[in-house]
């Protein structure tokens, strides 16, 4: 057991990792999408544009990260997981192709903005709101194990993961505009802190408001979850309640570098009071820990390699961004 | 409708639908593992001999192949939903004895993802040195990601590191599942192929530049470096394809009959080369005497077991694999024909052949390239048919079983036919040097 629980840890990290970073990529996505017209959205999108730029592509490995691991570790999960909500996945793979090559694309080549840039912001929309609906129906104990035995469509459309979707959407979009809040005030663009400021509060807010009548969501349409979080989670969920609320208050009182990692651990603590809560479900009521971990060697094949993996991985990510926040010479001017 | 309908009806969808990301991600994957190592090569070029020309190249490169990788990365994501989506029977069954090289995989690609934008936009962030450096993980992941890939399709040609109890598996040793008997002959195939296929492309678009008239040095460098990677991989590769060939016929015997289009068994077996299967009949080819037994086994009356060895429900459609087997050694051989070409006139001149044949045939040698990848890649996915774990797990058995994946199909080809159109303008455009404003903010990329 102590074997299966180290890799749910890692599992879990990494899909934390990918919620606060990549979330936040997807979430400046959105942000271009909002930005108004070609001409009077322009220098917002180049500073989205640049600030998720040399980053996107590492953020997203998290996810084929914490699925490799989840088909290693878990296997029934992966396949129960995958085959029955095939169809929001599927949207979620699309998503991230239009959005991956889209914003490639456009950063290629002379006048294709308006070629690619539709094309890039609406899948960062699409994609984290499927992804929020493929929780949900996990969350809310929808898939069952085995190949394709859930319903295809009802198992991700129900009340937990329309609430997953938009509360995804929210938050990424919440994250971005706090990252980019820092990024303006680094490159010394005054008028973007102001504006990007101004989308955090208003993602920040609405982010509270989806979760709070998400709270009713949750206890109707997910017992056995909103049990685990008004128990063993608890103290989790409390934290995160009141770490929004600290990122709030940071974010007006202008300190937008700790608003940085204030907003970002309210996320976290978010993802880890839902973990703890299902925990030992992976299946909700119908699949724990114990039943689905891989035998012991390759539990132990895994750690290890996990092990090794971060002890080249953890130097590496720290190089990027220590490289992207480097000012460019002809940036520092 | 039945379940056996809709295992029949998915089968197909889900086989339609896997080929086609496959066959997509392959060529791309390709260009993933050996552009970095021609760029590598370039900018170490222009660095120890100030080499203008050889900077202009590595730069061009790395706009370029940033193009690539994230169309690669994103084209590659869908793939591992697909394992999931389209085959869960494959890994919800065998995860446990096969994820782990994925694992493997997952850092590798995390190494090479970080280190790309490392590269990327730090042209100007780094020092000189410092960013040839960072140039080099970005190359030994890309090799690393590319072999624990191919371990993985290795054991499922040769299943090894488990035992089957009433259909549970039981003691998996995932070590020796990735290092299984297949991965040896597997891996060094596919790595030579990836940089036949980056280095034949590039000098493909150097050689059009060429006939055109741009013979300056700058042009001729960039066929150059990339040729030359190619034109080394080559002939090693024809020896890795025979090793491959031996492999097969110890240990798929029937999918060297499809190969080769075997359809009796034979003592003595010549090696057959074009022609089709036609009512049991092997019609059309060409024939070497003995060839076969020899090539396969090392001795010219050796037995090669044919297609009938088996029962019908066991054996892969065999014109498929034997047309696409045929292409991919055509295709090197007429490659490797080009590359000794190139290999004599340097010798002799220190320079590229004169005949405007010699660019026409690198033209061609481009697409070739590329189409061998395809051919040799249909060529061990087909011929290890029906099997998805080879003797094992059916393909029927590994597919999903929920309604409605042709639609998830069709969705597929209007999404990768809208990315290759993308790509390849783009790439078109780029290569007429017009570059983006947004490529950084303060040009960070601009040469």
């Amino acid at each position: 057991m102590a074997a299966a629980n180290t890799v749910l840890v890692f599992l879990w990290l990494g899909m934390t990792s990918y919620a606060v970073l990549a979330g936040a990529d997807f979430g400046g996505g959105v942000w271009d999408l909002l930005a108004g017209g070609l001409v009077a959205g322009a220098r917002q999108r180049r500073r989205i544009a640049a600030s998720i730029g040399p980053v996107w592509e590492a953020n997203h490995v998290w996810l084929i990260f914490a699925l490799v691991v989840l088909w290693t570790g878990f296997p029934p999960v992966f396949a129960a997981i995958t085959s029955t909500l095939y169809i929001p996945l599927t949207v979620v793979a699309f998503g991230i192709i239009v959005r991956g090559s889209s914003f490639a694309l456009r950063q290629a080549a002379v006048r294709l903005e308006r070629a690619f840039g539709p094309g890039f912001a609406t899948a960062s929309l699409v994609t984290p709101f499927f992804l929020g609906t493929v929780a949900g129906a996990i969350a809310s104990g929808r898939v069952p194990p085995g190949n394709a035995r859930g319903d295809v469509l009802h198992s991700w459309t129900g009340p937990t993961s329309l609430l997953g979707g938009v509360l995804a959407v929210a938050g990424c979009a919440y994250l971005a505009a706090v990252y980019l809040v820092a990024d303006a005030r680094r490159s010394g663009e005054h008028d973007l802190v102001e504006a990007f400021r101004k989308r955090a509060l208003i993602a920040g807010g609405a982010c509270a408001l989806i979760a709070l009548a998400g709270i009713d969501v949750v206890r109707l349409d997910a017992p056995r979850l909103y049990g685990g979080l008004v128990g063993r989670a608890l103290p989790l969920l409390v934290a995160s309640v009141m770490l929004s609320g600290a990122s709030l208050v940071l974010l007006w009182r202008r300190r937008f570098g700790p608003t940085r990692i204030v907003g970002a651990l309210a996320i976290v603590t978010v993802l880890w009071a839902w973990a703890a809560a299902q925990y030992p479900d992976l299946l909700v009521g119908s699949l724990t820990v114990a039943q689905a971990a891989a035998p012991a060697a390759t539990l132990a094949a895994l750690v290890i390699t996990l092990a090794v993996g971060s002890v080249l991985l953890l130097p590496s990510l720290g190089l990027l961004y220590t490289m992207v926040r480097r000012p460019h010479p002809a940036e520092s001017s | 409708m039945l379940l056996a309908d809709v295992v029949s009806d998915n089968l197909t969808a889900a086989r339609a639908q896997m080929g086609v990301s496959l066959g997509w991600h392959i060529i791309v994957a390709s260009l993933g593992v050996g552009f970095p190592l021609v760029i590598v090569v370039a900018e170490w070029r222009a660095l120890r001999r100030r080499d203008a020309d050889a900077m202009r190249l590595a730069r061009t490169w790395s706009r370029t192949a940033g193009v690539l990788f994230a169309v690669g990365a994103v084209s590659g994501t869908i793939i591992s939903f697909e394992m999931g989506i389209l085959w869960p029977g494959l890994l919800g069954t065998y995860g446990s004895v096969i994820g782990l090289p994925f694992a493997l995989e997952g850092f590798a690609f995390f190494i090479e993802a970080i280190f790309i934008g490392i590269y990327l936009y730090g042209w100007e962030r780094l020092s000189p040195r410092l960013h040839l450096l960072t140039g080099i993980p970005v190359a030994v992941a890309g090799i690393a990601s590319a072999f624990f890939v191919v371990t993985a399709n290795a054991w499922m040609n040769d299943p090894q590191g488990f035992h089957l109890v009433g259909g549970k598996v039981t003691d998996p040793n995932p070590w020796a599942a990735m290092f299984n008997p297949a991965t040896p002959a597997e891996s060094i195939h596919l790595l030579l192929a990836s940089f036949m296929v980056t280095g034949f492309v590039i000098a493909a678009v150097y050689a059009v530049a060429m006939l055109r008239g741009r013979r300056d040095r700058y042009h001729r460098l960039g066929f150059l470096i990339p040729f030359a990677l190619a034109a080394i991989a080559t002939p090693l590769q024809i020896g890795a394809g025979d090793m491959a060939a031996r492999y097969v016929a110890d240990r798929q015997p029937i999918k060297l009959a499809a190969l080769e289009g075997q359809v009796h068994t034979e003592r003595g077996a010549g090696e057959h080369i074009g022609g089709l299967v036609i009512n049991g009949q092997l019609r059309g080819a060409i024939v070497i005497p003995h060839a076969l037994s020899l090539l396969a086994h090392g001795d010219p009356n050796a037995t090669i077991a044919g297609l009938d060895s088996v029962p019908a429900d066991q054996r892969p459609p065999a014109n498929i694999v034997h047309v696409a087997f045929d292409l991919m050694v055509g295709a090197g051989v007429g490659l490797l024909g080009l590359a000794a070409w190139w290999a004599w006139a340097w010798r002799r001149t220190r320079a590229l052949p004169r005949s405007r044949w010699f660019l026409r045939g690198a033209v061609l040698a481009g697409p070739a390239a590329a189409v061998a990848m395809e051919a040799g890649w249909v060529t061990t996915e087909v011929g290890r048919q029906p099997w998805a774990v080879y003797g094992v797990l059916r393909t029927a058995q590994a597919v999903s079983t929920a309604p409605g994946l042709f639609a998830g199909f069709y969705a597929l080809l209007v999404v990768y036919s809208i990315l290759t159109v993308s790509t390849l303008y783009v790439l078109m455009r780029m290569g007429r040097g017009r570059r983006s404003e947004y490529a950084d903010p303060a040009g960070a990329m601009a040469a």
